[in-house]
């Protein structure tokens, strides 16, 4: 059981950074979800952590051993990639079983022909089928041991692929977007089996993933990459619901968060209709811009109500368990989402005016760089001192 | 079956490619036909396809008899196998180095196999033969198969075809523990067979119809080629036994056709280079 760590790890390509100094730890076990939008340097540190590539600043640690000066076939680290890179010429059992020869044959072992002659060979490739048969058959793929990968489907290419990378007990699990090339219906699957494989294997894996569902269903710890930095690392929870940064807040959750320009007043605080959020005072000065955020799900939208903002009916979604209202803000004409239950949309059609009560508490107040300011809700009726004093 | 399947349009392109056909073949079937021709059929004036008096048997016993007819098939085996499989050793890991490993001299060494490509055998003749010469090697498999040992074109070839092969699967099997030379051996050989294939056609066919590089550097007949052979026979013939030097063309000639139409499908695989599928 080893831990990972990363430190510092830049990397830029002709003069373009792509990752701007990465640090993070795994723990033993710990299963990691990288997620962030395409290009943000997220499969470049995958390829460095497996040794594809050099890093240009960084050390890379495992256990308490440095991997930087290791070469890829050293390192013990298996990788799933995108297109699965299974070889087109072998079988699947004998793609499996390829980690186990190169590592368990030594090299005249493996000789065509004069490798059968040799001394304990035999054993080893006893050896190595019947760890290919366990294997094939913990992840139900032994029918199909002999085809070529040209004689399977997507979903049974991804299966030999991930046995082929766990056959060999890596100490650590890369995954490169495994299950970007299955349809919608085995991906949710495939989820569920990528983690129990990873809670039987036991060793941190990293998976990179550009779908922030998968990356919120399946890691212990998600963690948030934007233009070559890593703005957050943290429980799927806490991504969600406290997230660290703006962009955080806009890459996660589905459908994305509502956010507001807003201007701190001369007292220290927000206000946004007649919800006011105060700040602690050594944060921001007043005249600053900031963004507040909400999440859909924490407006409450009533066609009857004095409370809240007045706004209009856009458009409406039903998605079967929940509906989905893109409204527009009649003072500012901002649009705005939010997340309803069946029940409370009942009645609600397109071009019918409503009132937007937002959650006070379940605000985020952003700074103009993109940090996350803490912030108190207040009542409007509340004395101002409470919050500063 | 389609009825209006054999329409004006397609009898005139059948007739048209059948005119092509005939014309490319025409030079072979009369070489067939004068091998089986007696001296005084061929020399008639008449023209005929079809041999007047059948004298295969005599044309061939020549042929075999008079110039040792397996020593120069053998030694065309010999001198295209070494060129060959040298050729492959050499142009394959050079081009999988140029298509996949990222290293400074790249540029350069796509430029330098450009210029190759550009420069003829004939240009460098001369040279090589001075430097065969003093170093006194001419006469010996080594002065037919040394020039021809790193072959640019193969190069050339295999490169295009490794570019095709996805990176994500050179990243793989270097996960999986193989050494550079691993990958070759067991990644990108064993799907490389199409474009090994046509490269071995072309190879082998220029080489074992090669007269120029034999004719200079070789002068004992032990080591000739088959078609310096040819050319031994018609001089020691005195030029004008016909019959039996089209006999020894048809024999020396038959082994390429004869690979050919084995590996035909190969071969075209190969040129449409279909590349790897993921």
């Amino acid at each position: 059981m080893t831990s990972l760590s990363l430190r510092g790890i830049q990397k830029s390509f002709s003069g373009n950074p792509i990752l701007k100094g990465v640090s993070f730890d795994a723990g033993p076990g710990e299963f990691i979800a990288l997620v962030g939008p395409s290009g943000c340097g997220k499969s470049t540190l995958l390829r460095i952590l497996a040794g594809l590539e050099s890093a240009d600043a960084g050390e890379i640690m495992l256990g308490d051993r440095d991997l930087s000066p290791v070469p890829a076939a050293d390192r013990n680290i298996a990788m799933v990639f995108q297109s699965y890179a299974l070889y087109p010429h072998l079988t699947a059992a004998q793609n499996i079983a390829v980690p186990l020869v190169m590592r368990k044959l030594t090299r005249t072992q493996r000789l065509p022909v004069i490798g059968p002659l040799m001394p304990g060979q035999r054993k080893a490739v006893a050896a190595i089928k019947r760890d290919v048969r366990e294997m094939a058959a913990s992840l139900k793929i032994d029918h199909l041991l002999d085809r070529k990968p040209g004689q399977m489907s997507g979903g049974q290419r991804q299966r030999v692929a991930l046995g082929r990378a766990m056959v060999r007990r890596p100490s650590v699990f890369l995954m490169d977007e495994p299950l970007s090339n299955l349809d919608a219906n085995l991906r949710v699957h495939a989820r569920g089996e990528i983690v129990e494989l990873h809670r039987r294997a036991g060793v941190p894996t990293l998976y990179v993933t550009h779908d922030q569902a998968e990356a919120l269903s399946m890691a212990d710890r998600v963690a948030v990459m934007i233009g070559g930095s890593l703005l957050q690392l943290a429980s799927p929870q806490v991504i969600y619901d406290d997230p660290a940064h703006i962009e955080v807040a806009r890459f996660v959750g589905q459908p994305r968060i509502n956010l507001f320009p807003s201007q701190v007043g001369a007292d220290g605080t927000i206000a946004l209709g007649d919800i006011r959020v105060g700040l602690r005072r050594e944060m921001v000065v007043a005249g600053a811009s900031v963004t507040i955020g909400i999440r859909p799900e924490f407006i409450r939208v009533s066609r009857t109500g004095q409370q809240g903002l007045p706004a209009r009916i856009d458009r409406i979604e039903f998605l079967g368990s929940e509906i989905v209202l893109y409204c527009r803000l009649d003072a500012i004409g901002e649009p705005v989402v939010a997340k309803l239950s069946p029940a409370e949309g009942v009645g609600l059609a397109a071009g019918m005016p409503v009132r937007l009560d937002f959650s006070a508490d379940r605000l985020f107040v952003f700074a103009e760089k993109g940090h996350r300011l803490p912030s108190t809700p207040l009542d409007a009726t509340v004395m101002l001192e409470t919050v500063h004093g | 079956m389609n009825a209006s399947a054999f329409t004006l349009g397609r009898a005139v392109r059948l007739s048209i490619l059948i005119f092509g056909a005939v014309i490319f073949l025409a030079p072979y079937v009369f070489m067939i036909s004068t091998a089986g021709k007696a001296q005084s059929d061929i020399f008639s004036s008449s023209l005929s396809l079809i041999p007047q008096h059948w004298s295969y048997v005599a044309n061939f016993t020549k042929a075999l008899t008079r110039v040792s007819m397996t020593t120069l098939l053998w030694n065309g085996v010999v001198v295209c196998a070494l060129i060959f499989v040298f050729q492959v050793m050499i142009a394959i890991p050079c081009a999988y180095a140029m298509a996949k490993l990222k290293f400074r001299a790249a540029r350069l060494m796509m430029v330098l196999v450009m210029l190759g490509l550009l420069v003829p055998i004939h240009a460098t003749a001369l040279p090589l033969y001075v430097a065969f010469d003093r170093m006194a090697v001419l006469n010996s498999y080594f002065a037919l198969v040394a020039p021809f040992t790193i072959s640019v074109f193969g190069i050339f070839l295999f490169l295009q075809f490794f570019r095709a092969i996805p990176d994500d699967l050179i990243h793989a099997a270097r996960l999986d523990g193989m050494s550079e030379l691993g990958i070759i051996g067991r990644v990108i050989v064993p799907n490389a067979w199409p474009a090994i294939t046509a490269f071995a056609i072309f190879s082998v066919v220029a080489h074992w119809n090669d007269l120029y590089w034999p004719l200079i550097v070789v002068s004992n007949q032990s080591y000739a080629t088959p078609p310096l052979g040819l050319l031994y026979f018609r001089a020691a013939e005195a030029g004008d036994d016909y019959g039996a030097l089209m006999a020894a063309t048809l024999i020396i000639t038959t082994p390429l056709v004869a690979a050919f139409l084995l590996a035909q499908k190969r071969f075209v695989e190969g040129i449409t280079m279909t590349g790897l599928k993921g």
